[in-house]
């Protein structure tokens, strides 16, 4: 029998080492959400119910709910997506089509460094360009700000998902003498269909959290609001609003809106997991 | 059959071939007239110098060892290199006699005429129909749904696979298997009814019961359509073709009835290759 050398040994040992490091970095990984998750429910759930998903809020000790946050957050996500989807699609279509050269890298560089600007500056900016003209915050100015923190995130994934595409399937299309503009309308879009509504969901669960473009634009609201041209409600700015008021009983309610919106959170991304399943 | 040199006689036949060609035969117009042909992909020269003819209604193989040039000389001949960026022609390519390389070509209307058929099955994720019918749809050459109709279930007949799929015809392709995938690529080349078909090692990926269906079909093809392949199992160019050009290290060795490559090529490299002494 082989006489196990030191040398042997050694590797042995510091394989065994490096693999349960690498094995307890990835369970604190992990544990740091379910942590947070299990937190926020124990401190929300006793608040959570019917009456409280679907009134308007009411003055401290008359209960009062977040069904206006609820839909004014629906409402927000819905004029982001109407505005930014289109805008961020058809970026990343051109650079992974269409994008060659100094431009294209241009382009890229940009939408990279849009990705990294802080929301709140998203926010002001959104507040000097529309809201200071219109005299008066809105629902409108809050969905352009939460688009202009999609475009770049959709943009990006659009980009990636369209690359998947194999490059044999364009050649096949150009070979039958389809055009360019046919073959990605046609042919590329199609076939990477699931992976762009996939990054798509994925910036609308990312913007669902933001507050601090909607401080300055939407601003929040403590009625049920329907025009787009007023102020609305928001879970994100309810929940702020709550956590630094005195009260315990908005407190409780803060922490309700905050597993209510993790739950939000994480059906988008259960719904993405599903959709990423299964491939064309 | 010449038995000049037995030693090749006895490993390739040619003589099983359903109609040998002999040099005299080939007084056909050139369909595709290929002049001092270079070829870049950025600094790297792929191709040099290449010139050669291919006659109307033969079929003209080309073989060679990998990386010998063979892949990007076909796709010089429907300009496919132009979608990789940073890839230089220089020379000239006539398809009848005009410069495909001109400024006033019309790339797409090039490509309708002159169809190709990739190493790997490239359906797109559609069904049966829609992959033979997208060429007639985004060319527009059909008059109606029953012309499409007509000219969809002609192609699956002429790429021999109507039989196998014209009761699933609304279901995925890529449910097909990989010799019907490629069959089906062919259909789907036939459908616009090109002069020219290209096919780059088309049975590569296939098992040898698919490569003899596509081996046949290929040969049946013959009479209406001037087709070149690329290949690189030489049973196989000495099974179809009429004609083999060898290449080597992105050069034209020797181009000559398959025949006399296959039994006395004028190249001492090319019988060196045939053989089996090198590549």
């Amino acid at each position: 029998m082989r006489r196990i050398s030191s040398s042997d040994r050694q590797r042995r040992v510091t394989n065994a080492v490096m693999t349960s490091f690498t094995g307890l970095c990835t369970l604190f990984a992990v544990s740091i959400l379910a942590i947070i998750f299990a937190y926020i429910a124990w401190q929300g759930i006793g608040s959570v119910n019917l009456r409280f998903l679907l009134d308007s809020p009411r003055p401290v000790g008359e209960g009062g709910g977040i069904g206006n946050a609820i839909i004014g957050t629906g409402v927000l996500l819905l004029l982001a997506s109407v505005f930014g989807m289109p805008i961020g699609i058809a970026a990343g279509v051109y650079l992974s089509e269409f994008g060659r050269g100094k431009f294209a890298s241009i382009v890229r560089f940009v939408v990279d460094t849009l990705t990294g600007i802080p929301s709140i500056v998203t926010g002001v900016f959104v507040y000097a360009i529309i809201v200071l003209p219109l005299k008066h915050f809105s629902a409108f100015a809050g969905g352009v700000a939460l688009a202009l923190i999609m475009v770049p995130i959709v943009a990006r994934t659009t980009e990636e998902m369209i690359k998947l595409v194999p490059q044999n399937l364009r050649e096949g299309a150009l070979a039958l003498g389809a055009p360019q503009w046919r073959v990605t309308l046609g042919i590329v879009i199609p076939a990477a269909a699931s992976g762009i509504a996939t990054g798509a969901m994925l910036a609308i669960a990312r913007v669902s959290g933001e507050t601090a473009p909607l401080l300055f634009t939407a601003f929040g609201s403590r009625f049920f609001n329907y025009r787009l041209d007023e102020p609305i409600a928001s879970l994100t700015v309810q929940i702020y609003n709550y956590a630094l008021s005195p009260y315990d009983d908005w407190h409780a309610q803060a922490w309700a809106a905050t597993l209510v919106l993790m739950t939000l959170i994480l059906i988008i991304n259960i719904v993405v997991r599903f959709f990423t399943r299964k491939k064309f | 059959m010449s038995t000049s040199t037995p030693t090749l006689g006895a490993k390739f036949s040619v003589s099983d071939r359903r109609s040998p060609v002999s040099a005299s035969d080939l007084t056909a117009p050139a369909k595709v007239s290929v002049r001092n042909l270079n070829f870049y992909y950025g600094h790297t020269q792929a191709l040099h110098d290449i010139s050669l003819d291919v006659p109307e209604r033969f079929i003209t193989a080309f073989i060679g060892p990998s990386g010998c040039g063979k892949s990007t000389f076909l796709r010089t001949l429907n300009r496919m290199n132009d979608v990789i960026p940073g890839t230089r022609v220089d020379g000239e390519v006539l398809i009848d006699g005009r410069d495909i390389y001109n400024s006033g070509t019309d790339v797409v209307d090039l490509r309708r005429r002159v169809g190709m058929v990739f190493q790997k099955s490239n359906p797109f994720p559609k069904s049966i129909f829609d992959n033979v019918a997208y060429g007639l749809r985004i060319n527009k050459v059909t008059s109606g749904k029953s012309d499409l109709e007509g000219r969809v279930e002609q192609a699956l007949k002429d790429a021999a696979l109507w039989t196998e799929v014209k009761d699933r015809l609304k279901t995925s392709a890529l449910g097909l298997s990989g010799g019907q995938q490629q069959r089906l690529c062919i259909a789907r080349a036939l459908a616009i009814q090109p002069e020219v078909i290209l096919m780059d090692e088309p049975a590569s990926a296939l098992d040898p019961i698919a490569t003899t269906k596509i081996e046949e079909l290929i040969f049946d093809l013959k009479k209406h359509y001037t087709i070149i392949i690329v290949t690189h199992n030489m049973q196989q160019a000495a099974r179809v073709s009429d004609l083999t050009a060898f290449f080597l290290l992105g050069k034209l060795i020797e181009m000559n009835t398959t025949e006399k490559m296959f039994t006395a090529p004028d190249d001492k490299v090319t019988e060196d290759y045939i053989t089996g002494r090198f590549g």
